[in-house]
Protein backbone atom coordinates (compact mmCIF):
# COMPACT_ATOMS: atom_id res chain seq x y z
CA UNK A 1 0.00 0.00 0.00
CA UNK A 2 1.47 3.40 -0.92
CA UNK A 3 1.78 5.80 1.90
CA UNK A 4 1.42 8.42 -0.28
CA UNK A 5 -2.13 8.40 -0.54
CA UNK A 6 -5.24 8.11 1.64
CA UNK A 7 -6.88 4.88 2.05
CA UNK A 8 -8.47 3.79 -0.91
CA UNK A 9 -7.64 6.75 -2.54
CA UNK A 10 -10.05 9.72 -1.82
CA UNK A 11 -10.43 12.05 1.43
CA UNK A 12 -12.75 10.54 4.11
CA UNK A 13 -14.97 13.44 3.43
CA UNK A 14 -15.74 12.58 -0.07
CA UNK A 15 -15.94 8.87 0.64
CA UNK A 16 -18.63 9.28 3.45
CA UNK A 17 -20.62 11.67 0.59
CA UNK A 18 -20.63 8.93 -2.34
CA UNK A 19 -22.08 6.38 0.56
CA UNK A 20 -24.50 8.75 2.08
CA UNK A 21 -26.01 9.01 -1.73
CA UNK A 22 -25.54 5.21 -1.56
CA UNK A 23 -27.35 4.73 1.18
CA UNK A 24 -30.34 7.30 -0.16
CA UNK A 25 -29.86 5.21 -3.55
CA UNK A 26 -30.58 2.42 -1.40
CA UNK A 27 -33.59 3.41 0.62
CA UNK A 28 -35.20 4.59 -3.11
CA UNK A 29 -34.90 1.71 -5.24
CA UNK A 30 -33.89 2.98 -8.92
CA UNK A 31 -34.06 6.28 -8.24
CA UNK A 32 -31.26 8.16 -9.69
CA UNK A 33 -29.48 9.71 -6.81
CA UNK A 34 -27.22 13.11 -7.56
CA UNK A 35 -23.95 12.84 -5.99
CA UNK A 36 -20.25 15.04 -6.90
CA UNK A 37 -18.11 12.68 -8.80
CA UNK A 38 -14.82 13.33 -7.98
CA UNK A 39 -11.25 13.46 -9.69
CA UNK A 40 -9.60 10.15 -10.22
CA UNK A 41 -6.46 9.53 -11.97
CA UNK A 42 -8.57 8.06 -15.21
CA UNK A 43 -11.04 10.22 -17.49
CA UNK A 44 -14.95 10.07 -16.85
CA UNK A 45 -16.40 8.06 -18.89
CA UNK A 46 -13.82 4.89 -17.90
CA UNK A 47 -15.94 3.80 -15.38
CA UNK A 48 -15.12 6.30 -12.76
CA UNK A 49 -18.71 5.88 -10.98
CA UNK A 50 -17.91 2.06 -10.67
CA UNK A 51 -14.44 3.20 -8.94
CA UNK A 52 -15.81 5.76 -6.73
CA UNK A 53 -18.49 3.70 -5.31
CA UNK A 54 -15.59 0.75 -4.95
CA UNK A 55 -13.58 3.28 -2.99
CA UNK A 56 -16.19 4.25 -1.03
CA UNK A 57 -17.07 1.14 0.20
CA UNK A 58 -14.03 -0.84 0.16
CA UNK A 59 -12.04 -2.05 3.63
CA UNK A 60 -9.57 -3.87 5.33
CA UNK A 61 -10.97 -7.76 4.79
CA UNK A 62 -13.01 -7.19 1.45
CA UNK A 63 -12.14 -9.35 -1.23
CA UNK A 64 -12.16 -7.36 -4.57
CA UNK A 65 -13.29 -8.88 -7.91
CA UNK A 66 -13.04 -6.63 -11.30
CA UNK A 67 -14.67 -7.72 -14.33
CA UNK A 68 -15.00 -6.26 -18.20
CA UNK A 69 -17.95 -7.30 -20.04
CA UNK A 70 -17.07 -11.02 -17.97
CA UNK A 71 -13.75 -11.14 -18.23
CA UNK A 72 -11.63 -10.71 -14.90
CA UNK A 73 -8.11 -10.37 -17.53
CA UNK A 74 -9.05 -6.94 -19.63
CA UNK A 75 -6.63 -4.30 -19.67
CA UNK A 76 -9.41 -2.16 -17.94
CA UNK A 77 -10.15 -4.99 -15.09
CA UNK A 78 -6.31 -5.63 -14.24
CA UNK A 79 -5.47 -1.52 -14.14
CA UNK A 80 -8.59 -1.39 -11.85
CA UNK A 81 -7.82 -4.37 -9.54
CA UNK A 82 -3.44 -2.64 -9.55
CA UNK A 83 -5.17 0.85 -8.84
CA UNK A 84 -7.15 -0.25 -5.78
CA UNK A 85 -4.73 -2.90 -4.41
CA UNK A 86 -1.97 0.00 -4.79
CA UNK A 87 -4.10 2.04 -1.98
CA UNK A 88 -5.55 -0.41 -0.08
CA UNK A 89 -3.92 -3.48 1.61
CA UNK A 90 -6.99 -5.89 0.16
CA UNK A 91 -6.81 -8.98 -1.25
CA UNK A 92 -8.07 -9.52 -5.16
CA UNK A 93 -9.72 -12.68 -6.40
CA UNK A 94 -10.98 -14.03 -9.87
CA UNK A 95 -13.46 -16.20 -8.30
CA UNK A 96 -17.15 -15.34 -8.16
CA UNK A 97 -18.14 -16.99 -4.33
CA UNK A 98 -14.83 -15.44 -2.79
CA UNK A 99 -15.82 -11.72 -3.36
CA UNK A 100 -16.66 -9.31 -1.47
CA UNK A 101 -17.48 -6.57 -3.71
CA UNK A 102 -17.60 -7.25 -7.60
CA UNK A 103 -16.99 -4.25 -9.66
CA UNK A 104 -18.13 -4.88 -13.10
CA UNK A 105 -18.17 -3.88 -16.25
CA UNK A 106 -21.45 -4.62 -18.59
CA UNK A 107 -21.83 -8.29 -17.24
CA UNK A 108 -23.70 -9.87 -14.15
CA UNK A 109 -21.18 -13.22 -13.31
CA UNK A 110 -23.17 -16.16 -14.13
CA UNK A 111 -22.87 -17.93 -10.04
CA UNK A 112 -25.07 -16.65 -8.46
CA UNK A 113 -24.14 -14.20 -5.95
CA UNK A 114 -25.04 -14.44 -2.54
CA UNK A 115 -26.22 -13.02 0.67
CA UNK A 116 -23.18 -10.25 1.75
CA UNK A 117 -21.61 -9.69 -1.71
CA UNK A 118 -21.89 -6.11 -3.30
CA UNK A 119 -22.01 -6.00 -7.32
CA UNK A 120 -20.61 -2.76 -8.49
CA UNK A 121 -21.63 -1.59 -12.34
CA UNK A 122 -20.03 1.20 -14.60
CA UNK A 123 -22.84 2.94 -15.69
CA UNK A 124 -22.40 5.27 -19.56
CA UNK A 125 -25.76 6.04 -19.09
CA UNK A 126 -27.68 6.08 -15.88
CA UNK A 127 -31.20 7.87 -17.50
CA UNK A 128 -33.36 5.24 -19.44
CA UNK A 129 -35.61 7.96 -20.21
CA UNK A 130 -32.20 9.57 -22.19
CA UNK A 131 -33.18 7.62 -25.86
CA UNK A 132 -36.47 9.68 -25.85
CA UNK A 133 -35.97 12.98 -24.02
CA UNK A 134 -33.20 14.60 -24.35
CA UNK A 135 -33.44 17.52 -21.36
CA UNK A 136 -32.77 16.39 -17.84
CA UNK A 137 -35.59 18.97 -16.83
CA UNK A 138 -37.97 16.40 -18.35
CA UNK A 139 -37.18 13.43 -17.57
CA UNK A 140 -36.74 14.34 -13.88
CA UNK A 141 -40.54 15.36 -14.23
CA UNK A 142 -41.40 11.95 -16.22
CA UNK A 143 -39.86 9.91 -13.53
CA UNK A 144 -41.51 11.90 -10.79
CA UNK A 145 -45.09 11.59 -12.36
CA UNK A 146 -44.35 8.09 -13.53
CA UNK A 147 -44.46 8.84 -17.39
CA UNK A 148 -42.98 6.03 -18.74
CA UNK A 149 -45.67 5.99 -21.86
CA UNK A 150 -42.40 6.76 -23.85
CA UNK A 151 -40.43 3.97 -23.28
CA UNK A 152 -43.69 1.39 -24.06
CA UNK A 153 -44.13 3.47 -27.23
CA UNK A 154 -40.51 2.85 -28.59
CA UNK A 155 -40.92 -1.10 -27.48
CA UNK A 156 -43.78 -0.89 -29.71
CA UNK A 157 -42.02 0.35 -32.85
CA UNK A 158 -39.45 -2.19 -32.78
CA UNK A 159 -43.08 -4.80 -32.59
CA UNK A 160 -44.22 -2.52 -35.30
CA UNK A 161 -41.06 -2.30 -37.44
CA UNK A 162 -39.22 -5.00 -36.92
CA UNK A 163 -42.10 -8.10 -35.52
CA UNK A 164 -40.09 -8.19 -32.19
CA UNK A 165 -37.72 -6.53 -29.46
CA UNK A 166 -34.69 -5.07 -31.06
CA UNK A 167 -33.38 -3.97 -27.57
CA UNK A 168 -30.02 -5.95 -27.02
CA UNK A 169 -28.70 -3.67 -23.96
CA UNK A 170 -29.64 -1.44 -21.83
CA UNK A 171 -33.36 -3.02 -21.24
CA UNK A 172 -35.47 -0.83 -19.35
CA UNK A 173 -36.59 -2.34 -16.32
CA UNK A 174 -39.48 -1.19 -13.73
CA UNK A 175 -38.17 -0.80 -9.72
CA UNK A 176 -40.36 -2.10 -7.41
CA UNK A 177 -43.32 -0.70 -9.31
CA UNK A 178 -42.03 3.06 -9.14
CA UNK A 179 -38.90 3.50 -10.98
CA UNK A 180 -38.10 2.60 -14.92
CA UNK A 181 -34.02 2.33 -15.00
CA UNK A 182 -31.34 1.20 -16.98
CA UNK A 183 -29.87 -1.33 -15.48
CA UNK A 184 -26.57 -0.28 -17.60
CA UNK A 185 -25.69 -2.08 -20.67
CA UNK A 186 -25.78 -5.64 -19.37
CA UNK A 187 -27.12 -7.77 -22.28
CA UNK A 188 -30.80 -8.55 -21.94
CA UNK A 189 -29.56 -12.32 -20.81
CA UNK A 190 -28.41 -10.59 -17.43
CA UNK A 191 -31.79 -8.80 -16.47
CA UNK A 192 -33.66 -11.78 -14.92
CA UNK A 193 -30.30 -12.18 -12.33
CA UNK A 194 -31.76 -8.41 -11.22
CA UNK A 195 -35.53 -9.43 -9.76
CA UNK A 196 -35.02 -10.98 -6.44
CA UNK A 197 -31.64 -11.66 -6.27
CA UNK A 198 -29.63 -12.01 -2.58
CA UNK A 199 -27.00 -9.59 -3.55
CA UNK A 200 -26.87 -5.82 -3.52
CA UNK A 201 -26.81 -3.99 -7.18
CA UNK A 202 -25.31 -0.71 -6.76
CA UNK A 203 -25.12 1.61 -9.80
CA UNK A 204 -22.43 4.50 -10.52
CA UNK A 205 -22.29 6.82 -13.18
CA UNK A 206 -19.01 9.72 -13.37
CA UNK A 207 -19.25 11.59 -15.52
CA UNK A 208 -23.12 12.13 -15.23
CA UNK A 209 -23.11 12.03 -11.34
CA UNK A 210 -25.78 9.84 -10.69
CA UNK A 211 -25.73 6.83 -8.15
CA UNK A 212 -28.75 4.21 -8.32
CA UNK A 213 -29.27 0.57 -6.44
CA UNK A 214 -31.19 -2.50 -6.16
CA UNK A 215 -31.65 -3.58 -2.78
CA UNK A 216 -31.50 -7.71 -2.22
CA UNK A 217 -34.83 -9.40 -2.59
CA UNK A 218 -36.48 -6.02 -5.21
CA UNK A 219 -38.85 -6.66 -7.79
CA UNK A 220 -37.23 -5.73 -11.05
CA UNK A 221 -39.37 -6.22 -13.84
CA UNK A 222 -37.88 -5.76 -17.95
CA UNK A 223 -40.45 -3.71 -19.97
CA UNK A 224 -43.03 -5.84 -22.25
CA UNK A 225 -46.36 -5.73 -23.13
CA UNK A 226 -48.95 -8.66 -21.57
CA UNK A 227 -48.73 -10.27 -24.86
CA UNK A 228 -45.36 -10.39 -26.20
CA UNK A 229 -43.25 -11.70 -23.34
CA UNK A 230 -39.72 -10.35 -22.48
CA UNK A 231 -37.28 -13.16 -23.84
CA UNK A 232 -33.45 -13.25 -23.02
CA UNK A 233 -30.98 -13.92 -26.39
CA UNK A 234 -31.11 -17.77 -26.88
CA UNK A 235 -27.93 -19.13 -29.05
CA UNK A 236 -29.60 -21.86 -31.09
CA UNK A 237 -27.99 -25.16 -29.70
CA UNK A 238 -24.82 -23.08 -29.74
CA UNK A 239 -22.32 -23.96 -26.76
CA UNK A 240 -18.61 -22.83 -25.53
CA UNK A 241 -16.25 -24.15 -27.44
CA UNK A 242 -14.00 -24.42 -23.84
CA UNK A 243 -16.36 -25.71 -21.78
CA UNK A 244 -18.94 -26.79 -23.69
CA UNK A 245 -21.59 -24.79 -21.83
CA UNK A 246 -24.88 -24.22 -23.23
CA UNK A 247 -26.78 -21.89 -20.64
CA UNK A 248 -24.27 -19.08 -20.35
CA UNK A 249 -23.76 -15.72 -22.15
CA UNK A 250 -21.75 -16.34 -24.99
CA UNK A 251 -19.58 -14.24 -26.99
CA UNK A 252 -18.58 -14.67 -30.75
CA UNK A 253 -15.16 -14.66 -31.46
CA UNK A 254 -13.87 -14.51 -35.10
CA UNK A 255 -10.27 -16.08 -36.00
CA UNK A 256 -9.21 -14.13 -38.90
CA UNK A 257 -6.30 -16.86 -39.83
CA UNK A 258 -8.74 -19.75 -40.24
CA UNK A 259 -11.83 -17.65 -41.23
CA UNK A 260 -13.78 -19.47 -38.61
CA UNK A 261 -16.70 -18.45 -36.03
CA UNK A 262 -16.97 -19.81 -32.82
CA UNK A 263 -18.42 -19.20 -29.27
CA UNK A 264 -17.38 -18.64 -25.64
CA UNK A 265 -18.31 -18.33 -22.17
CA UNK A 266 -18.08 -14.53 -21.76
CA UNK A 267 -17.51 -14.59 -17.88
CA UNK A 268 -14.27 -16.12 -18.17
CA UNK A 269 -14.02 -17.03 -14.55
CA UNK A 270 -17.11 -19.26 -14.56
CA UNK A 271 -15.72 -21.04 -17.93
CA UNK A 272 -12.14 -21.55 -16.45
CA UNK A 273 -13.56 -23.36 -13.39
CA UNK A 274 -15.72 -25.31 -15.34
CA UNK A 275 -13.07 -26.43 -17.77
CA UNK A 276 -10.96 -27.83 -14.97
CA UNK A 277 -13.98 -29.42 -13.33
CA UNK A 278 -14.44 -31.48 -16.69
CA UNK A 279 -10.79 -31.59 -16.99
CA UNK A 280 -10.41 -33.19 -13.39
CA UNK A 281 -13.86 -35.65 -14.02
CA UNK A 282 -11.93 -36.92 -16.73
CA UNK A 283 -8.64 -37.88 -14.78
CA UNK B 1 -79.78 18.63 -28.27
CA UNK B 2 -82.35 19.22 -25.41
CA UNK B 3 -81.54 22.01 -22.95
CA UNK B 4 -81.60 19.69 -19.74
CA UNK B 5 -78.26 18.01 -21.29
CA UNK B 6 -74.95 17.75 -19.47
CA UNK B 7 -72.78 19.60 -21.23
CA UNK B 8 -69.49 17.58 -22.09
CA UNK B 9 -67.36 20.95 -21.82
CA UNK B 10 -68.19 24.02 -19.60
CA UNK B 11 -66.06 26.91 -19.77
CA UNK B 12 -66.32 29.97 -17.80
CA UNK B 13 -65.24 33.15 -17.12
CA UNK B 14 -61.42 32.43 -19.43
CA UNK B 15 -59.50 35.21 -19.23
CA UNK B 16 -55.64 34.86 -20.40
CA UNK B 17 -53.87 37.95 -20.17
CA UNK B 18 -50.10 39.06 -21.11
CA UNK B 19 -49.27 41.95 -18.39
CA UNK B 20 -50.21 42.87 -15.05
CA UNK B 21 -53.98 44.37 -15.82
CA UNK B 22 -54.68 47.97 -14.57
CA UNK B 23 -57.68 49.77 -13.37
CA UNK B 24 -58.63 51.33 -16.45
CA UNK B 25 -58.54 48.00 -18.84
CA UNK B 26 -59.82 45.29 -16.14
CA UNK B 27 -63.54 44.39 -16.70
CA UNK B 28 -63.99 46.94 -19.51
CA UNK B 29 -63.18 46.88 -23.07
CA UNK B 30 -63.60 50.37 -23.81
CA UNK B 31 -59.73 51.39 -22.95
CA UNK B 32 -58.43 48.81 -25.62
CA UNK B 33 -56.97 49.70 -28.78
CA UNK B 34 -58.24 46.40 -30.06
CA UNK B 35 -56.96 44.21 -27.36
CA UNK B 36 -54.28 46.26 -25.79
CA UNK B 37 -55.30 48.31 -22.87
CA UNK B 38 -53.97 51.99 -23.78
CA UNK B 39 -53.15 52.90 -20.10
CA UNK B 40 -50.68 49.93 -18.94
CA UNK B 41 -50.22 47.93 -22.20
CA UNK B 42 -51.46 44.50 -21.26
CA UNK B 43 -52.76 42.04 -24.13
CA UNK B 44 -56.10 40.43 -23.34
CA UNK B 45 -56.02 37.27 -25.34
CA UNK B 46 -59.10 36.44 -24.31
CA UNK B 47 -61.49 37.92 -22.28
CA UNK B 48 -64.34 36.22 -19.84
CA UNK B 49 -64.67 33.58 -22.73
CA UNK B 50 -67.81 31.77 -21.15
CA UNK B 51 -69.08 28.71 -23.51
CA UNK B 52 -70.30 25.24 -23.39
CA UNK B 53 -70.11 21.79 -25.79
CA UNK B 54 -72.99 19.92 -25.69
CA UNK B 55 -72.67 15.70 -26.24
CA UNK B 56 -72.87 14.98 -30.06
CA UNK B 57 -72.65 18.65 -31.51
CA UNK B 58 -70.05 20.51 -33.57
CA UNK B 59 -69.56 23.95 -32.22
CA UNK B 60 -67.71 26.19 -34.12
CA UNK B 61 -65.51 29.19 -33.46
CA UNK B 62 -64.55 31.64 -35.80
CA UNK B 63 -63.12 34.87 -36.17
CA UNK B 64 -59.58 36.70 -37.46
CA UNK B 65 -56.34 35.80 -36.41
CA UNK B 66 -55.18 37.33 -32.81
CA UNK B 67 -58.80 37.19 -31.60
CA UNK B 68 -58.24 34.51 -29.28
CA UNK B 69 -59.08 31.22 -30.89
CA UNK B 70 -55.95 29.40 -30.86
CA UNK B 71 -55.51 30.87 -27.40
CA UNK B 72 -58.73 29.08 -26.13
CA UNK B 73 -57.70 26.20 -27.75
CA UNK B 74 -54.32 25.90 -26.54
CA UNK B 75 -55.67 26.49 -22.70
CA UNK B 76 -58.12 24.06 -22.96
CA UNK B 77 -55.13 21.39 -24.06
CA UNK B 78 -53.27 22.29 -21.14
CA UNK B 79 -50.14 24.42 -23.17
CA UNK B 80 -50.46 27.29 -20.30
CA UNK B 81 -52.50 27.61 -17.43
CA UNK B 82 -54.67 30.88 -18.21
CA UNK B 83 -55.11 33.85 -15.72
CA UNK B 84 -58.59 33.15 -14.61
CA UNK B 85 -61.30 31.13 -15.44
CA UNK B 86 -62.76 27.62 -14.83
CA UNK B 87 -63.23 24.69 -17.45
CA UNK B 88 -65.15 21.33 -16.11
CA UNK B 89 -65.82 18.32 -18.40
CA UNK B 90 -67.99 15.77 -17.67
CA UNK B 91 -65.54 12.68 -17.97
CA UNK B 92 -63.40 14.18 -15.73
CA UNK B 93 -64.53 14.34 -11.87
CA UNK B 94 -68.41 14.93 -12.99
CA UNK B 95 -67.86 17.85 -14.03
CA UNK B 96 -67.02 19.09 -10.39
CA UNK B 97 -63.51 20.36 -10.85
CA UNK B 98 -61.71 22.90 -12.66
CA UNK B 99 -59.17 21.26 -15.30
CA UNK B 100 -56.98 24.02 -14.74
CA UNK B 101 -56.69 23.14 -10.84
CA UNK B 102 -56.08 19.53 -11.62
CA UNK B 103 -52.24 17.90 -11.22
CA UNK B 104 -50.52 17.69 -14.31
CA UNK B 105 -50.98 13.44 -14.03
CA UNK B 106 -54.46 14.50 -14.00
CA UNK B 107 -54.32 16.89 -17.33
CA UNK B 108 -52.18 14.29 -18.80
CA UNK B 109 -54.74 11.65 -18.67
CA UNK B 110 -57.22 13.85 -19.42
CA UNK B 111 -55.48 15.09 -22.64
CA UNK B 112 -55.06 11.36 -23.10
CA UNK B 113 -58.35 10.20 -23.00
CA UNK B 114 -61.57 12.58 -22.53
CA UNK B 115 -60.46 15.11 -25.22
CA UNK B 116 -58.54 14.53 -28.47
CA UNK B 117 -56.82 17.01 -30.30
CA UNK B 118 -55.86 17.68 -34.24
CA UNK B 119 -53.72 20.89 -34.91
CA UNK B 120 -53.23 22.44 -38.20
CA UNK B 121 -49.48 21.90 -38.32
CA UNK B 122 -49.09 17.90 -37.94
CA UNK B 123 -45.66 17.96 -36.98
CA UNK B 124 -47.11 19.19 -33.13
CA UNK B 125 -49.55 16.38 -33.19
CA UNK B 126 -47.16 13.65 -34.97
CA UNK B 127 -44.27 11.99 -34.04
CA UNK B 128 -42.53 12.16 -37.20
CA UNK B 129 -40.35 9.57 -37.26
CA UNK B 130 -42.35 6.66 -35.44
CA UNK B 131 -44.73 4.89 -37.69
CA UNK B 132 -48.39 5.57 -38.01
CA UNK B 133 -49.26 2.54 -35.35
CA UNK B 134 -47.07 3.66 -33.09
CA UNK B 135 -48.63 7.64 -33.08
CA UNK B 136 -52.24 5.80 -32.47
CA UNK B 137 -50.65 3.58 -29.92
CA UNK B 138 -49.03 6.28 -28.01
CA UNK B 139 -52.46 7.48 -26.71
CA UNK B 140 -53.76 4.10 -26.08
CA UNK B 141 -49.87 3.39 -24.17
CA UNK B 142 -50.95 6.34 -22.05
CA UNK B 143 -54.08 5.64 -21.43
CA UNK B 144 -52.69 2.36 -19.71
CA UNK B 145 -53.03 -0.38 -22.01
CA UNK B 146 -50.10 -3.26 -21.79
CA UNK B 147 -51.26 -5.05 -24.75
CA UNK B 148 -49.83 -4.64 -27.79
CA UNK B 149 -52.34 -6.73 -30.42
CA UNK B 150 -54.70 -5.04 -28.49
CA UNK B 151 -53.33 -1.39 -29.79
CA UNK B 152 -52.43 -3.00 -33.70
CA UNK B 153 -56.46 -3.93 -33.50
CA UNK B 154 -57.46 -0.55 -33.04
CA UNK B 155 -54.55 1.05 -34.92
CA UNK B 156 -55.73 -0.55 -37.56
CA UNK B 157 -59.14 0.09 -37.51
CA UNK B 158 -59.00 3.46 -36.91
CA UNK B 159 -56.78 3.77 -40.20
CA UNK B 160 -59.11 2.21 -41.96
CA UNK B 161 -61.87 4.44 -40.67
CA UNK B 162 -59.71 7.48 -42.43
CA UNK B 163 -58.88 5.63 -45.56
CA UNK B 164 -55.06 4.82 -45.22
CA UNK B 165 -54.03 1.40 -45.90
CA UNK B 166 -53.16 -0.72 -43.40
CA UNK B 167 -50.74 -2.09 -45.18
CA UNK B 168 -49.10 1.17 -44.49
CA UNK B 169 -49.36 1.36 -40.82
CA UNK B 170 -45.73 0.55 -40.12
CA UNK B 171 -44.46 3.28 -41.89
CA UNK B 172 -43.35 6.98 -40.56
CA UNK B 173 -46.08 9.81 -40.91
CA UNK B 174 -42.88 11.96 -42.50
CA UNK B 175 -43.60 10.04 -45.58
CA UNK B 176 -47.17 11.21 -46.06
CA UNK B 177 -48.69 13.60 -48.02
CA UNK B 178 -50.39 16.48 -45.58
CA UNK B 179 -53.97 15.09 -46.17
CA UNK B 180 -53.05 11.75 -45.06
CA UNK B 181 -51.05 13.09 -42.20
CA UNK B 182 -53.82 15.34 -41.09
CA UNK B 183 -55.76 11.84 -41.53
CA UNK B 184 -53.50 9.93 -39.00
CA UNK B 185 -53.58 12.81 -36.66
CA UNK B 186 -57.47 12.18 -36.41
CA UNK B 187 -57.02 8.81 -35.83
CA UNK B 188 -54.50 9.41 -33.34
CA UNK B 189 -57.19 11.84 -31.41
CA UNK B 190 -59.65 9.23 -31.64
CA UNK B 191 -58.15 6.46 -30.71
CA UNK B 192 -59.36 6.10 -26.77
CA UNK B 193 -62.67 7.48 -27.65
CA UNK B 194 -62.73 10.54 -26.31
CA UNK B 195 -65.19 12.35 -25.63
CA UNK B 196 -64.39 15.96 -27.13
CA UNK B 197 -62.69 16.62 -30.22
CA UNK B 198 -60.57 19.94 -30.88
CA UNK B 199 -59.95 20.68 -34.28
CA UNK B 200 -57.51 23.82 -34.80
CA UNK B 201 -57.82 24.73 -38.21
CA UNK B 202 -57.32 21.39 -40.00
CA UNK B 203 -58.10 22.31 -43.43
CA UNK B 204 -55.92 25.18 -43.30
CA UNK B 205 -52.82 24.77 -45.45
CA UNK B 206 -54.14 21.72 -47.63
CA UNK B 207 -55.56 22.08 -51.51
CA UNK B 208 -59.48 22.03 -52.26
CA UNK B 209 -59.79 18.47 -52.96
CA UNK B 210 -57.83 17.37 -50.17
CA UNK B 211 -59.66 19.59 -47.90
CA UNK B 212 -62.94 18.24 -49.01
CA UNK B 213 -61.79 14.81 -48.04
CA UNK B 214 -60.66 15.51 -44.47
CA UNK B 215 -63.95 17.17 -43.93
CA UNK B 216 -66.28 14.87 -45.07
CA UNK B 217 -63.96 12.28 -43.03
CA UNK B 218 -64.83 15.02 -40.15
CA UNK B 219 -68.23 14.52 -40.92
CA UNK B 220 -68.48 10.54 -41.28
CA UNK B 221 -66.38 10.65 -37.71
CA UNK B 222 -69.24 12.72 -36.23
CA UNK B 223 -72.17 10.74 -37.17
CA UNK B 224 -70.35 7.21 -36.36
CA UNK B 225 -69.54 8.10 -33.11
CA UNK B 226 -71.55 11.00 -31.74
CA UNK B 227 -68.03 13.09 -30.44
CA UNK B 228 -68.57 16.31 -29.61
CA UNK B 229 -66.35 19.06 -31.42
CA UNK B 230 -64.83 22.17 -30.98
CA UNK B 231 -63.88 23.19 -34.06
CA UNK B 232 -61.70 26.50 -34.72
CA UNK B 233 -61.32 28.28 -38.03
CA UNK B 234 -60.64 31.45 -39.22
CA UNK B 235 -62.63 29.49 -43.01
CA UNK B 236 -66.57 30.25 -42.56
CA UNK B 237 -66.75 28.21 -45.17
CA UNK B 238 -65.53 24.87 -43.12
CA UNK B 239 -67.94 26.25 -40.57
CA UNK B 240 -70.72 25.82 -42.23
CA UNK B 241 -69.90 22.81 -43.71
CA UNK B 242 -69.94 21.28 -39.87
CA UNK B 243 -71.02 23.50 -37.22
CA UNK B 244 -74.20 23.11 -35.45
CA UNK B 245 -73.85 26.23 -33.74
CA UNK B 246 -71.04 29.38 -33.78
CA UNK B 247 -69.52 31.76 -32.18
CA UNK B 248 -67.52 34.59 -33.27
CA UNK B 249 -64.45 35.78 -31.74
CA UNK B 250 -63.23 39.24 -31.78
CA UNK B 251 -60.22 41.19 -29.27
CA UNK B 252 -60.27 38.34 -27.30
CA UNK B 253 -64.20 37.89 -26.65
CA UNK B 254 -67.35 36.71 -27.78
CA UNK B 255 -69.13 39.09 -29.85
CA UNK B 256 -72.11 36.42 -31.37
CA UNK B 257 -73.42 33.28 -30.77
CA UNK B 258 -75.97 31.23 -32.19
CA UNK B 259 -77.22 28.49 -35.22
CA UNK B 260 -74.85 28.36 -37.38
CA UNK B 261 -77.56 29.41 -39.80
CA UNK B 262 -78.57 31.91 -37.93
CA UNK B 263 -75.50 33.32 -38.17
CA UNK B 264 -74.59 33.07 -41.45
CA UNK B 265 -78.42 34.16 -42.70
CA UNK B 266 -78.89 37.30 -39.70
CA UNK B 267 -75.44 38.66 -39.07
CA UNK B 268 -76.01 41.06 -35.97
CA UNK B 269 -72.84 42.60 -35.06
CA UNK B 270 -70.85 45.20 -37.86
CA UNK B 271 -67.95 42.44 -38.06
CA UNK B 272 -70.17 39.46 -38.27
CA UNK B 273 -71.42 40.95 -41.44
CA UNK B 274 -68.35 41.71 -42.63
CA UNK B 275 -67.21 38.13 -42.20
CA UNK B 276 -70.15 36.43 -43.91
CA UNK B 277 -70.14 39.13 -47.15
CA UNK B 278 -66.54 37.81 -47.66
CA UNK B 279 -67.67 34.43 -48.11
CA UNK B 280 -67.85 33.36 -51.46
Amino acid sequence: MSKNYNYAFLDEGSKREIRRATLKAVAIPGYQVPFGSRELPIGRGWGTGGIQLTLSLIGPGDVLKVIDQGSDESVNAVNIKKFVGLCTDIETTTETPEATLIQSRHRIPEIPLKNGQILIFQVPLPEPLRIVEAREEVTKKMHAEKDYAPLWLQLYESLIRYKKVTLASEYPCLVEGRYMMNPSPIPRFDNPKLHKAECLYLFGAGREKKIYAVPPYTDVVSLAFDDVPFEIESFGGKHCRLCGSTDTYLDEVFDQQSGKRFHQCSDTSYCRKLSSQKAQNRE
Amino acid sequence: MYLNETPVLSIRDLTVRYGKGCSACSGRADNRDKNRCIACGTVWATDGISLDVYPGEVLGIVGESGSGKTTLMRALYFDFVPSFGSAVLRDYEDGQKNIWEASSAAQRMIKNTVMGMVYQNPVLGLRMNYSAASNIAEKIIAAGSRNAGQMTGRAMELLDAVEISTSRMSEAPKNFSGGMQQRVQISKALANNPALLLLDEVTTGLDLSVQAKVLDLIRKIKALYGISILLVSHDLAVIRMLADRTIVMLDGAIIESGLTDQILEDPQQAYTQQLVHSLI
